[in-house]
């Protein structure tokens, strides 16, 4: 096995060449009967080693400490750092609203600013800290945001939650929640189609004005 | 059904405004969409669409696809198993259509909309199906199609089960087109573009089979029995071998009332493949897979004396529904029963167009009709020189003239004048284009009225007493975002008279016992008064088991009085807590079942919940900006179980209602059938920065007959009557009067 040639991500090799190794592999397993095919290669195909084999070589290290917890991770380059969440980590309080960087459901914090993690690829994020919705509480207490989301109702269905607390949370730190109309400028990335804005506001508002470290 | 008579509910505010019991769950990310499952061996489907809008498909090129890594399987009609359901010609994932069938996925060649699915690639990861998605390639015969409203127009056509009866469908009172002989007139035609639901949760299905015929769906659905029944009919399985879980839905505003074809699509892969797969479509396939509002053309004419006094109201619309389908909606009701006028006659048709299967999205049909009307009452208000309320109250339905019947509880006028006092309507100016901000923006104030029928239909809930004196209720509703949960423990606690952390209230599993759909604002009606009468049910089974067989036999059932979480008789020969009954008789626990339903009542009244809008706008002289700055919603909503989340629905409607308004328009390219805005970058709906804060008020008094706890439903007249508020504060501030929505500044300069 070449490295420089498993390097190559597959599709590319199905792309250009019009057949890969792993395409060779799959179409010997329909040539097995007439055993033209070396053994070796048929049973690594039927086992899907071609697969497995491909997918360690397609995936690179991705360190990431995500709510505290350190993950020694192997990811395709191509995947988004929401998907990771969601899909690998079963980290699902992040949400997948449109999955274009339109929404602001998917915002997490990425050292601490606030980011779509849709609009990003988890393997741009080597060595930095992320915190989701999962990890904004301590322990038992809820931080003082999700405090005052449940007291102002500032949701129905629940599924832009996530993402507006996030960065509710962000929009404090940055300093952007000053006044109203300053809130409702900086929180406009996160759409909420139940229409919970102004109890949102209110909520933002009061953890402004209570003075708690967010 | 004593017990029930005695009833006050909520009398005490203790539990109104009571926090959202789900919450906690909901602001820690714990609460588990249909998405969100954790499943062994899962897989993913993605969805491969048309990109001509008519013809054939030649073929599909999915050996690339298959050939990706990954990849389990490529689904096109080419290879698709037959969905059993369908070849018996009987009507899987059937909606409330009068003509046609549901899109039947992967069952032919044929392309009727730009979009369709036309094949489903499944493989082990999400990146993977994505990618050999890509891959796939289909050729078509291209035939012609027709997606354009207007040159289309003259094809529109009486529904086909209007036509089985002489009128059409035609609705007449009195004499028709009378408003055409007043001696104060209007007429008038209003557009209402499609519109898409757009819940933030993309729709999502997680199919498993687990047995050869038996197969759990973790499913977005406002129909658990729906979509079970759906599923079980399509696969010729038995309806209990389906099992449906929402246990959160991410709103849904009607698109999740059907089962569609990307949910036949999982089940047939998962079957196919062997293993779990999960479908998610993405934003895009929102606007073609799960309906929308149709677009919609309508006239109203209105005809009235001199002193405002209706004389004729004539309303015809025509709807876009698809090639292969009917979808109809009640947009000429409203004008039927809103308003006394001895002369009204309604027409309604519709146009197939090249285009998917609208479908019900929040207010449905009479949010596009209550448009209509009420920019066409606020015109003849100012034909007439009268206040659009004065004009309102003159023509004040004191019966429904419809049908004839004594409406069961209408608290309008009250609506009319909370909402004007708090807005502060009677201060304003009424002259077009008359006020100004100091910064020299154009104020206007408006207003419009919603109605919606007040629905209650047969539910059935189950309650668990355990010993530990913790109560569990089971019902197969759901919630799309409304707090069925917490309103359902507030009924419990009330009729039950036990704290509201004692009670713990399930939905969302298809297991439960029976409850419809979650829409047309009826689930605290419907499923509300099932929980009462699990929870009577309950309190008569303690009572007679505290009463029992030894010396306190003698009390009668009726005088026994439930309070604090104690039943006590008159004599006070027993005085004794829940919890004890069941101690007392050793058992571990107390289980009821029981079905509610609607009864003569509604033979005898009207029932309807109403609400208005009053809106204040400034607009930009020179770019015709319009920006909302006061909204006051008024409801009559029966009594109301809890004000904070009935408030925030409100809100929510409201703003729905301006998104309507100011924003909210699908785009089609005629030339080649497909949706130019297709996401919400152009897409518009409201963002923070367009919504001022909104006062919700309720006149919150209980409807007498309508069920035990007064509660009328909140969700679509909140919507309704909306977006004509804003046209006319939107007339009112420019003189200007847009009568195709959305009002996009281009319109106003
Ligand atoms: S999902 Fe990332 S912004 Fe919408
Ligand atoms: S709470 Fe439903 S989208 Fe915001």
């Amino acid at each position: 096995m070449e490295k420089d040639q498993c390097s190559v991500p597959d599709e590319n090799l199905n792309e250009n060449s019009g057949s890969s190794r792993r395409d060779f592999l799959k179409k010997s397993t329909f040539l097995s009967a007439i055993a033209l095919t070396p053994v070796s290669l048929v049973t690594a195909a039927e086992k899907e080693m071609d697969e497995k084999l491909a997918a360690v070589f397609e995936k690179v290290p991705l360190k990431l400490e995500i709510n505290g917890v350190k993950h020694a991770l192997s990811v395709e380059p191509r995947v988004t750092l929401l998907d990771l969440l969601r899909e690998q980590l079963q980290l699902t309080g992040t949400k997948k609203g449109c999955d274009h960087g339109q929404c602001g459901a998917c915002t997490v914090h990425v050292n601490g600013k606030r980011q779509n993690s849709c609009l990003t690829l988890a393997v741009m994020h080597d060595g930095k800290k992320v915190t989701t919705i999962e990890g904004l509480a301590n322990g038992a207490d809820l931080h003082p945001m999700q405090e005052a989301f449940i007291k102002h109702d500032g949701f129905q269905c629940g599924y832009c939650t996530p993402g507006q607390i996030m960065s509710a949370v962000a929009c404090i730190r940055e300093g952007h929640a000053n006044s109203e109309t300053e809130i409702r400028e900086y929180m406009s990335g996160n759409i909420c189609r139940c229409g919970a804005y102004p109890n949102i506001v209110n909520a933002i508002t009061e953890v402004k004005n209570g003075g708690q470290k967010v | 059904m004593s017990l029930m008579e005695k009833q006050n509910f909520f009398d005490s505010k203790a539990v109104d405004g009571l926090d959202r019991v789900d919450g906690r769950l909901k602001v820690t990310g714990a609460a588990r969409y249909s998405a969100e499952f954790p499943i062994p061996k899962l897989t993913y489907g993605v969805l491969v669409t048309s990109t001509v809008a008519g013809g054939k498909i030649q073929s599909i090129d999915a050996k690339k696809a298959e050939h990706a890594p990954g990849v389990l399987a490529v689904i096109s009609h080419f290879n698709a198993p037959q969905i059993p359901g369908y070849s018996e010609g009987s009507n899987p994932a059937k909606g409330q259509t009068t003509k046609g069938q549901p899109l039947r996925v992967f069952s032919d060649d044929t392309i009727y909309f730009y979009g369709q699915p036309v094949a489903l690639v499944v493989a082990d990861t999400l990146e993977r199906a994505q990618f050999a998605a890509g891959l796939v390639q289909a050729q078509y015969q291209k035939a012609s199609f027709q997606t354009d409203f207007d040159t289309n127009v003259t094809a529109a056509d009486f529904p086909s089960q209007a036509k089985n009866r002489n009128s059409n469908g035609d609705y007449l009172r009195g004499e028709a087109d009378a408003y055409k002989n007043a001696p104060v007139k209007i007429e008038a035609e209003y557009v209402i573009p499609t519109e898409v639901h757009n819940p933030m949760e993309l729709q999502s299905i997680i199919a498993v089979w687990d047995t050869a015929d038996k197969v759990t769906v973790y499913d977005k659905t406002q129909s658990l029995k729906g979509a079970q029944g759906t599923i079980a009919q399509a696969f010729k399985i038995p309806v209990e071998n389906v099992q449906v879980v929402a246990t959160y839905v991410g709103g849904a505003f009607g698109n999740a009332l059907r089962t569609w074809p990307h949910e036949i699509a999982a089940v047939m892969a998962a079957q196919k493949v062997g293993r779990p797969v999960k479908v998610v479509i993405s934003r895009e396939q929102m606007f073609t897979m799960v309906g929308y509002r149709p677009y919609t053309w309508q006239k109203v004419g209105l005809g009235a004396t001199a002193d405002g006094k209706l004389v004729g109201i004539s309303h015809e619309a025509i709807s876009q529904t698809s090639t292969y389908e009917e979808f109809t909606e009640g947009t000429v009701n409203v004008s039927k029963f809103l308003y006394a006028c001895p002369n009204v006659n309604t027409r309604y048709k519709i146009l197939p167009l090249n285009v998917s299967t609208p479908t019900w999205m929040r207010g449905p049909g009479e949010a596009s009709g209550a448009f209509a009307l009420d920019c066409a009452m606020d015109e003849l208000a100012y034909q007439l020189n009268l206040d659009p309320i004065e004009l309102r109250l003159r023509n004040h339905a004191d019966t429904d003239p419809e049908r004839n019947l004594p409406w069961s509880s209408k608290y309008l006028k009250e609506c009319y004048q909370e909402a004007a006092d708090r807005i502060g309507w009677f201060k304003r100016n009424p002259k077009p284009r008359s006020m100004k901000t100091e910064d020299g923006m154009l104020i206007g104030y408006g207003m419009g009225t919603g109605s919606f029928s007040a629905g209650r239909s047969a539910a059935t809930a189950s309650i668990q007493m355990s010993a530990d004196g913790t109560y569990t209720i089971q019902c197969a509703t759901t919630d799309i975002g409304p707090g069925t949960a917490t309103a359902m423990v507030q009924i419990a606690s009330d009729v039950l008279q036990v704290p509201v952390e004692k009670i713990k209230f399930q939905l969302g599993n298809s297991s439960f016992p029976k409850a419809p759909s979650q829409g047309g604002s009826s689930t605290v009606s419907t499923v509300g008064s099932a929980v009462t009468a699990v929870c009577i049910s309950l309190k008569n089974k303690l009572g007679e088991l505290a009463i029992g067989q030894g010396e306190a036999a003698s009390v009668k059932p009726a005088d026994l009085t439930f309070a604090n979480g104690q039943i006590s008789s008159k004599d006070q020969s027993i005085k004794i807590a829940y919890a004890d009954v069941l101690k007392k008789h050793s058992l571990p626990n107390l289980e009821v079942t029981e079905e509610s339903k609607s009864g003569e009542e509604r033979r005898k009244y009207s029932f309807y919940s109403f609400s208005v809008h009053f809106v204040e706008v400034n607009v930009h002289p020179a770019t015709g900006q319009v920006k909302v700055k006061r909204v006051v919603s008024c409801a009559d909503a029966g009594k109301i179980i809890n004000h904070k989340t009935a408030g925030s629905q409100v809100i929510g409607g409201a703003i729905g209602g301006i998104g309507m308004a100011l924003m909210e328009e699908a785009v089609i390219d005629n030339r080649f059938g497909r949706y130019v805005n297709n996401n919400l970058a152009d897409y518009h709906v409201p963002v923070h920065a367009d919504i001022p804060a909104i006062d919700a008020v309720f006149i919150d008094k209980k409807d007498p007959y309508i069920n035990p706890m007064g509660s009328k439903g909140v969700g679509e007249i909140s919507l309704i009557g909306m977006a004509a508020a804003v046209a006319n504060a939107v007339f009112h501030a420019t003189g200007k009067r847009v009568r195709d929505l959305p009002i996009t500044p281009d319109k106003l300069v």
